[in-house]
């Protein structure tokens, strides 16, 4: 049910806010907090890569930058 | 004098105490006269000049600003007796019960008290709304019997609409009620999310009136010369006289009991002044009877001043009339009438080469069009033309002038129907002026617009720079609009008459001779004749598929099954026997019937194929020439409908009505199976649900073969038939209510159960589960239906309105709400979603960054399309 949250690297994060010419702050959140984020232990200001299926797209990415709360 | 102009940093919100108002007014009415004999303003009365004029020659004696510069100035009336403001009045009476009436404080303990503070204080920092701790502390404090402070044993406080409070009997005055308040310590007053520096609520008693200035109430002249007053200056009158005589009688010793009657009176005339819709007062009249128009009225609802003078927009170069068909323009075009087209105007720089045209139009005048309106001459002055200055005007034209043009056919102009939906309710549309006072359009933009001819009005606005009539024509040509966002096809196409015109041309193989084959094509684009079909008596014949083909691009190649096709398990392709099949290939109709899946709205196959192969334009060729092809083929047959194409044969009606008999018995036997407790219920059902769902199966199979039969017996040359399986209009359900039987009524998706106790109506046995007792109708609307199924009828008919009325409502609100969520989203360059701050909402827009107005059906691609292309494989879809 729920999608594969994957924390991304130091180098993984640089390249994607690059890509997207952003800072952290412009990232959707998620926070601390969320059963996911424990299950994957992902600390505040980590950045986890989101993948879901889509009906359009089949996959489809996102990424959410992982926040206090 | 000119004002400089100033940033807003903040407002501040609360209530104006007396001394603000004493303070912020210039003067002190106290004459309830206006102007004197000589008509001049009199000193201290409600016209007086230092509140500001409106006359012209006169000047502010307060600022010295003339009429317009001025502002106005407030100025107050002095109360004899205290009044309630009735807009607080329920706060009032909230403040009453919850404070003690001896020693003014608020009834509730002091940690409790202390905790509620806090968590106002917490809030309000946090800029979040404490209006819930609030109401629980009115609610909490209005419980008490007695002062935790004093032990004053607490009354309880009746309240009177609109401005009347009763303790125990006794009326409580405003006199008391402030003396009260005034008693009540400011950190009491804090929480009641009130702000004590700002909004002391003894504030809420009045005893200065503030006037407003003469500005916001000014008086008109009547042409006899006679003042006329606005409605808030009678009302002031009426307060500053009763005042008057509240003061001579008290001065005077008056008894107590005309003292309160003139306290009452003073009371119901401020309330007026304020609020002449409060419940439980009658409201103040004119002398003619009618109702004077108070300070609240003018604030509130859709014409007040926030919703209609704020908010609203008014537009100039814009136009609204009827709206009519005209199939013979173009879908691109709009017909305008004269009458409007002279009206509005299109500005034109002159230069040295439009000089001569620009002279053509100023000489034409206001009246003969095409004309012109307004002249910039070179000194910058607007001047009007008129029939007297015309040639003078037109003789001094020179590079540099700016002439007002009239409206003429080909300039681009919005055209709208409100509610504006989606973006297709705004479109640009070539003018084509025209006579008569309506505008006329191409019934094939009927859909985006959602329109109709029933005395729809539509508006118009003519655009006014370079930049907008770019815009309009890269972005808003109807031509541009063809495939909606919403699912990637054609949402104009053929409607109505093109769709059962376009069934009737291509169906089967209808042959014209030469004569009628160009006759059907002369309004179009290409009146050549391909190579005849055939020879009949040495004379050469063209089919109706042929001349449709006429109109498709060559190189067009298409394939797809029509809105007839059945689905036979093995497809008989091109030799299916209804003609179902269409197969077009090279720009040529080989087999197949054009419906409402070739050219329809928001269906059109072979329409959507020509706007995505071939571009808009083409497209907007195709669709014109369709159109006007299928309007002529229908006329030339002369396509109608009438009462007697409902009829049947009698043996058709035998058949139906043994059907519905038949019917009839099933279900008494399966209520006998079911009193007899033989009926087993269905999975997941009561043996009660069972029983009627498989009553409403027995009766809706009874219609659908009461249906067919007359389908049958109408035969697919009734225009009725036709209309139903070409897609232009009705469907054969419509057809067998008229023809055979109008079947189960339903509300709430069962047949009818509600009525008397037990039965749906008193001419039916209790408990009675049979056909026509709860709702079935077996006559068909041709028939005329009996009493007891009109009645049954009429039920089902008012639940479908009032499911259409509830749910535009609710579709309308929550559009509206999502699109207020989503309007400051932004597509960026990079392909994903972001709102105005730069943050990413969305990473791909839709998933797959598709834009849908230029997908396929929603698809990105259209593989078989693509296989076909490259491979010239057919491939059905």
């Amino acid at each position: 049910m729920v999608p594969e949250h994957i924390l991304l690297t130091e180098d993984e994060i640089k390249t994607l806010l690059e890509k997207y010419y952003i800072t952290k702050g412009q990232l959707p959140k998620i926070k601390t907090s969320d059963p996911v984020c424990k299950e994957i232990n992902a600390q505040a200001g980590d950045v986890v890569k989101v993948v879901r299926d889509s009906l359009i797209a089949g996959k489809a990415l996102s990424y959410r930058l992982v926040i206090e709360g | 004098m000119m004002a400089s102009t100033k940033r807003i940093k903040r407002i501040k919100f609360g209530l104006l105490s007396p001394q603000e108002i004493r303070k912020m007014g210039v003067t002190k009415i106290i004459t309830a006269d206006t102007y004197d004999d000589d008509g001049y303003p009199i000193e201290m009365g409600l016209m007086d000049p230092r509140l500001g004029v409106i006359d012209p020659g006169l000047r502010c004696k307060t600022c010295g600003g003339r009429p317009g510069e001025c502002p106005g100035h407030f100025c107050r009336i002095e109360l004899v007796a205290p009044v309630i403001h009735v807009g607080f009045a329920k706060l009032v009476r909230k403040i009453l019960r919850a404070t003690c009436r001896k020693c003014g404080r608020l009834l509730l303990e002091e940690p409790v008290k202390k905790s509620y503070l806090d968590q106002i204080k917490l809030l309000n920092k946090l800029g979040q709304p404490y209006d819930e701790i609030v109401k629980n502390v009115f609610k909490d404090a209005i419980k008490a019997s007695s002062c935790p402070y004093c032990e004053e044993t607490q009354m309880d406080i009746k309240f009177e609409q609109p401005t009347s409070y009763i303790e125990d009997g006794h009326k409580l005055m405003p006199a008391d009620i402030r003396d009260r308040f005034e008693r009540i310590p400011d950190e009491d007053i804090e929480v009641f999310g009130m702000d004590p520096k700002n909004a002391r609520p003894e504030w809420m008693i009045l005893r200065v009136l503030p006037v407003p200035p003469v500005t916001t109430r000014p008086s008109i002249t009547l042409e006899s010369g006679q003042r006329s007053e606005d409605d808030l200056t009678h009302k002031l009158v009426d307060i500053i006289r009763i005042n008057q005589r509240f003061q001579e009688n008290r001065e005077a010793g008056a008894p107590q009991l005309i003292i309160e009657d003139l306290w009452e009176l003073l009371q119901y005339h401020v309330t007026t002044f304020l609020d002449n819709e409060v419940s439980g007062v009658p409201p103040a009249r004119h002398r003619s009877g009618r109702p004077l128009k108070s300070l609240s009225q003018r604030l509130k609802g859709k014409e007040g001043r926030f919703r209609g003078s704020l908010s609203g927009k008014r537009v100039n170069f814009s136009a609204r009339t009827v709206i009519s068909p005209d199939p013979n323009l173009s879908i691109s075009e709009i017909g305008v009438p004269i009458q409007i087209a002279k009206e509005l105007t299109i500005p034109m720089n002159v230069n040295s080469s439009n000089l001569e045209e620009c002279k053509k139009y100023v000489l034409g005048g206001p009246n003969n069009y095409p004309g012109a309106n307004y002249v910039r001459r070179l000194d910058g002055r607007r001047v009007k033309v008129i029939d007297e200055n015309k040639a003078e005007l037109s003789e001094m034209l020179a590079p540099g002038c700016k002439i007002d043009r009239q409206l003429k056919d080909g300039d681009l102009v919005l055209f709208n129907r409100q509610p504006s939906l989606h973006r297709m309710s705004i479109m640009a549309h070539k003018v084509k002026v025209m006579p008569y006072k309506t505008f006329r359009i191409n019934p094939s933009v009927c859909p985006p617009y959602n329109a109709d001819f029933d005395g729809d009005e539509m508006n118009l606005h003519v655009l006014q720079t370079e930049e907008a009539r770019a815009e309009a024509k890269i972005l808003m040509k109807v031509e541009e609009n063809l495939l909606s966002p919403r699912f990637g096809g054609p949402i104009i196409g053929g409607i109505h008459d093109h769709i059962s015109g376009m069934f009737l041309l291509t169906r089967g193989n209808v042959t014209f001779d030469k004569y009628n084959a160009l006759e059907l094509l002369k309004k179009s684009d290409s009146v050549d004749l391909p190579d005849p079909a055939g020879y009949e008596s040495d004379k050469p014949y063209w089919t109706g598929k042929q001349i449709f083909s006429q109109l498709l691009p060559s190189g067009l190649n298409l394939t797809y099954r029509s809105k007839m096709c059945d689905n036979c398990e093995i497809c008989q392709k091109e030799e299916c026997k209804k003609d179902a099949y269409v197969v077009i290939q090279d720009g040529t109709l080989l087999c197949g019937t054009v419906d409402e899946i070739g050219i329809g709205a928001f269906a059109g196959k072979i329409l959507d194929r020509i706007i995505k192969e071939y571009g808009a334009v083409e497209a907007r060729k195709f669709l014109d020439n369709a159109t006007r092809l299928s309007i002529r083929m229908i006329t030339r047959i002369g396509f109608s409908f009438g009462i007697d194409d409902e009829d049947i044969p009698s043996d058709a009606k035998e058949q139906i009505h043994d059907i519905i008999l038949n019917a009839e018995n099933g279900v008494k036997r399966l209520i006998e199976a079911y009193e007899a407790g033989d009926l087993d219920p269905l999975p997941g059902r009561t043996i009660d649900e069972t029983v009627e769902l498989k009553i409403m199966q027995e009766l809706g199979k009874a219609r659908n073969q009461a249906g067919d039969i007359a389908g049958y017996h109408l035969g697919v040359d009734n225009s009725a038939v036709v209309m139903a399986i070409s897609g232009a209009r009705g469907s054969m359900l419509n057809l067998t209510q008229m023809a055979a039987c109008v079947g189960q009524q339903s509300v709430r998706g069962e047949r009818i159960q509600r009525g008397y106790m037990g039965r749906t109506l008193p001419h039916f046995y209790k408990g009675d589960l049979g056909a026509d007792a709860h709702g079935f109708v077996k006559s068909s609307y041709k028939k005329g239906l009996s009493p007891i199924e009109f009645f049954f009828h009429a039920m089902g008919g008012r639940e479908g309105l009032v499911d259409t009325a509830v749910r535009t409502s609710q579709s309308g609100y929550l559009q509206r709400r999502l699109i207020n969520a989503l309007q400051d989203l932004e597509v960026k360059y990079d392909g994903t979603v972001r709102e105005t701050r730069g943050q990413i909402v969305q990473f791909v827009y839709g998933d797959d960054g598709v834009d849908p107005s230029k997908s396929d059906y929603g698809k990105s691609v259209n593989v078989r399309r693509i296989i076909q292309k490259v491979t010239g494989e057919v491939v059905e879809g």
